[in-house]
């Protein structure tokens, strides 16, 4: 088996992938499909709380299709379509992230400049790969523009709230996630190609990490912090952590690493991307909305994209740069 | 008078704004439906106009006028073709001029058929509260029994482009219809138009 996939180009292994990963997301609605066939059918009979937790998963599901398909789309399509494709994301994460701030008259420039400057430029440079400058544009340049425009604005009030949160839009929105497409064009020296795994492996653990986290909390465990969080406590966090590091160490072979520190790599992005994840919901607490996205959305049973990849943003900066530093690419 | 040259604008306006804004209806108090209706709703921003009309489905966008102030929407003949030609809007005067009824292009645009948006605050708002309504829209209840009102909320839009600037902002809007009210037998002037200025502050938290 092991010798048959090392006998297959790059290129076969990652198709081989998709279409393992197409396949068992098919299998998965289906289960679902039935299952919430059957619910309907013992409707009276079952409790309320296995439709909302179906639901749950449906949601769940939902995302896993979406990133799935986007990761085929700019695998398919190259480099630069998918730093495109990101880039959009982070559009609509910023957005919702912003509509969610309260800004004043004043901070319209400010808005203008994250959006229409920063954002682009940030992928820009992705684009042309100049890494040294792209992993601190942000944090150096744009963490000085910004409150400079704002100022610039002649509103005194709440000057540091409203800053602040626009910087935390942008290092979240923007510069978060910009390191996935940015992994794509990591230069391994003696694997060629095999950079292009790096984010469906990144993707891969930290979205099972987060499923696991979500299912074995539920069942088990007392919240470490129940104002933010009703379900994350340190069982569940520790098995989605530790099945984020199993698949990690399983997914060593697509990856330019040995299983140790596939492993090592894929732990630190699960822990980071659960924590930014709890982090990203004290936010929507302070807020006083169970999800981002359009006010009342909730009715309709949908939620906000930033809901879906704020493990991501998170995740991705620590494990490209854990990724760099330990080897030295 | 819908061209190429309008309808394309037409559909490249409604991605931009969707783009922008996601421009969401939320129907809360009655579907959206293809009968005669006036919706009012409160006033922040010139982009108001915009957004609702995009907020409508497109059955309804068709036969759904928009109110656009006449000074400020034909001021260039830019402004004044994408209001005609694509928003098909009614133009009134926001100052009264000689003895025309300010009303009459209202009228003239009910008695053909066509649903109107209005905004009876008449000039914008710069409070969070909306300004006391204006009896326009007592004179067109009273006059069209039939028509049906709707009031409707709309969210942030003045967060998109404040006052004087030219580039908007993304930030998600979406704009909310009330439950359609009527005016009651006899009801006096001043107690319909508090009610009805309730009835749309109070979707502001539906």
């Amino acid at each position: 088996m092991t010798s048959f996939l090392r006998g297959l180009t790059a290129n076969q292994q990652v198709s081989l992938l998709f279409v393992l990963l197409f396949g068992f997301l098919t299998l998965a609605t289906a289960t679902l499909l039935v299952l919430s066939m059957r619910e309907r059918i013992a409707d009276a009979a079952t409790p309320a709380t296995r439709g909302l937790r179906l639901k749950d998963y449906q949601g769940l599901l939902r995302t896993s299709w979406l990133m799935a398909l986007v990761f085929w789309l700019g695998w398919a399509a190259g480099g630069g379509v998918a730093t495109a494709l990101f880039a959009m994301v982070s559009f609509f994460t910023l957005r919702e992230f912003i509509s969610l701030s309260p800004t004043r008259r004043g901070d319209h420039r400010s808005l203008l400049l994250a959006f229409f400057v920063v954002l682009p430029l940030q992928y820009l440079l992705v684009w042309t790969e100049r890494f040294d400058l792209f992993t601190v544009f942000i944090p150096v340049y744009v963490f000085l523009a910004i409150p400079t425009v704002g100022a610039l604005g002649n509103d005194p009030q709440h000057f540091l709230a409203r800053n602040a949160k626009l910087q935390w839009g942008i290092m979240v929105c923007v510069y978060g996630m910009s390191h996935v497409p940015a992994l794509l064009l990591l230069n391994f020296p003696l694997q060629g190609g095999k950079s292009a795994f790096l984010v469906f492996f990144l993707v891969m653990v930290v979205q099972t990490a987060m499923l696991v986290q979500h299912i074995v909390s539920q069942y088990r465990g007392m919240a470490v912090a129940p104002a933010i969080s009703a379900s994350f406590n340190w069982y569940g966090w520790s098995a989605g952590v530790l099945a984020g590091g199993l698949l990690g160490a399983a997914l060593a072979g697509i990856t330019p690493f040995k299983p140790l520190p596939a492993m090592a790599m894929a732990l630190v992005a699960s822990a980071s991307g659960s924590f930014g994840h709890l982090v990203m919901k004290a936010i929507k607490r302070d807020r006083g909305v169970t999800h981002w996205g359009s006010a009342g959305s909730s009715i309709t049973g949908a939620s906000g994209l930033l809901d879906r990849v704020d493990a991501l943003c998170f995740a991705a900066p620590v494990f490209f740069h854990s990724v760099r530093w330990n080897f030295n690419v | 008078m819908v061209t190429l040259g309008t309808r394309a604008m037409g559909l490249f306006l409604l991605g931009l704004i969707r783009l922008l804004t996601g421009a969401q209806a939320r129907w809360h108090g009655c579907p959206p439906k293809a009968e005669q209706r006036i919706y009012f709703a409160n006033h922040q921003s010139h982009a108001d106009l915009v957004l609702i009309w995009a907020a409508l489905p497109s059955e309804l966008r068709s036969i759904t006028r928009p109110i656009a102030a006449k000074d400020y929407w034909t001021a260039s003949r830019f402004k004044r073709w994408i209001t005609t030609g694509v928003f098909n809007a009614v133009y009134v005067e926001r100052e009264r001029k000689g003895d025309e009824d300010p009303l009459q292009p209202l009228i003239d645009a009910l008695e053909s058929g066509d649903s109107l948006i209005i905004f009876p605050e008449g000039t914008r708002g710069f409070d969070e509260e909306p300004q006391a309504f204006k009896s326009g829209l007592y004179n067109l209840a009273l006059r069209f029994p039939d028509v049906v009102l709707v009031p409707a909320w709309i969210h942030n839009v003045q967060r998109v482009i404040p006052k004087g600037e030219v580039i908007p902002v993304p930030v998600l809007c979406s704009v909310t219809f009330g439950a359609p009210m009527h005016l009651e037998a006899s009801e006096p002037r001043a107690e319909f138009l508090t009610r009805a200025r309730q009835a749309v502050v109070e979707l502001r938290d539906a």
